[in-house]
């Protein structure tokens, strides 16, 4: 029993090392992900950001239609890196609304022009109430809203191509 | 020179702030119940800080969107519950107590209480 004891500080100190180099070599996903995910998306109206397109409002989704939410920025680098995953969205026939937080009507179009436009509608979230209704904690993300309405999927960061499979595959199950 | 480059950089960020992000409300009560709320809710972005400390964006209009929330006479706790139903129980400093933040709660008793029996046994021992 001694003897064993005698070991037990060195175990001890082994193991806190162990947890510490995990730690090191393996950081926890520090992702804030949303609350809202399987509840219905809250109500909100935010006015057009181009002249060229409506805003976007919590009236525009359900109807038996999923869709999806994209929150942007013009001044935000991985978004520039999404666009052509947009794009291919677009393509297949997936209705995205842009939601652009912090932005200017002249950024947006100069964004637009350069990347690719996916978007039906655009909505000014100059002060983020919708992002943060939203429970989203950054740029890029990505909602998907089922044809009652209901949040079902988000994806944080900029969207990579398995999740645009993903996408695609539960868009076309829900229709 | 330099200071001159910095406020170019420095001047779109300013102009796009949330409305309430750095104003404090008219009301010296209502700041003083939303300043508090503040420091008790973390910021999303620079995680480990409170939203009342941090210069990101986002801290910024959730500080907007507290004054605002405020004003229009809502409560802090009010506040609080309607930012966690959107993050979780993350976003607040003061953890509720629910069943995955009970041991949190209980651990500081827990302590105590194998603190006081391992004191009292080494101290019936010396007798």
């Amino acid at each position: 029993m001694r003897r064993v004891l005698l070991w037990l500080p060195l175990a001890l100190f082994a193991a806190l090392f162990g947890l510490v180099a995990l730690g090191l070599f393996k950081p926890a996903d520090r992702t804030v992900r949303s609350a809202m995910v399987d509840k219905p998306l809250p109500e909100f109206a935010l006015p057009a950001m181009l002249p060229t397109k409506p805003g976007v409002a919590r009236t525009s989704f359900g109807g038996g239609k999923p869709r999806l939410i994209n929150v942007f920025a013009s001044w935000c680098v991985p978004c520039i890196a999404e666009a052509p995953e947009l794009m291919k969205l677009k393509a297949a026939g997936v209705p995205i609304d842009g939601v652009a937080i912090n932005d200017t009507p002249e950024a947006i179009q100069k964004f637009l022009d350069r990347n690719g436009d996916p978007y039906e509608r655009i909505g000014n979230d100059k002060a983020s109430q919708v992002q943060i209704a939203l429970g989203s904690s950054g740029v890029p993300e990505t909602f998907l809203i089922d044809g009652r309405g209901r949040i079902v999927r988000q994806y944080v960061s900029n969207l990579q191509s398995d999740q645009v499979d993903d996408i695609l595959k539960t868009w076309r199950g829900m229709r | 020179m330099t200071i001159v480059f910095a406020l170019l950089i420095a001047a779109p960020a300013l102009a796009q702030k949330a409305p309430l992000a750095d104003t404090q409300l008219s009301d010296p009560a209502q700041e003083a119940q939303a300043k508090a709320l503040m420091e008790t809710i973390r910021c999303v972005e620079c995680q480990g800080q409170a939203i009342a400390d941090s210069n990101a964006d986002i801290a910024g209009n959730m500080r907007s969107l507290i004054r605002e929330r405020i004003k229009a006479g809502e409560s802090p706790e009010q506040v609080r519950a309607w930012l966690i139903q959107r993050y979780g129980d993350y976003i607040s400093y003061d953890p509720p107590l629910g069943g995955a933040t009970w041991p949190l709660w209980a651990a500081p008793f827990v302590l105590l209480v194998i603190g006081i029996a391992i004191a009292r046994s080494s101290f019936r021992r010396k007798r």
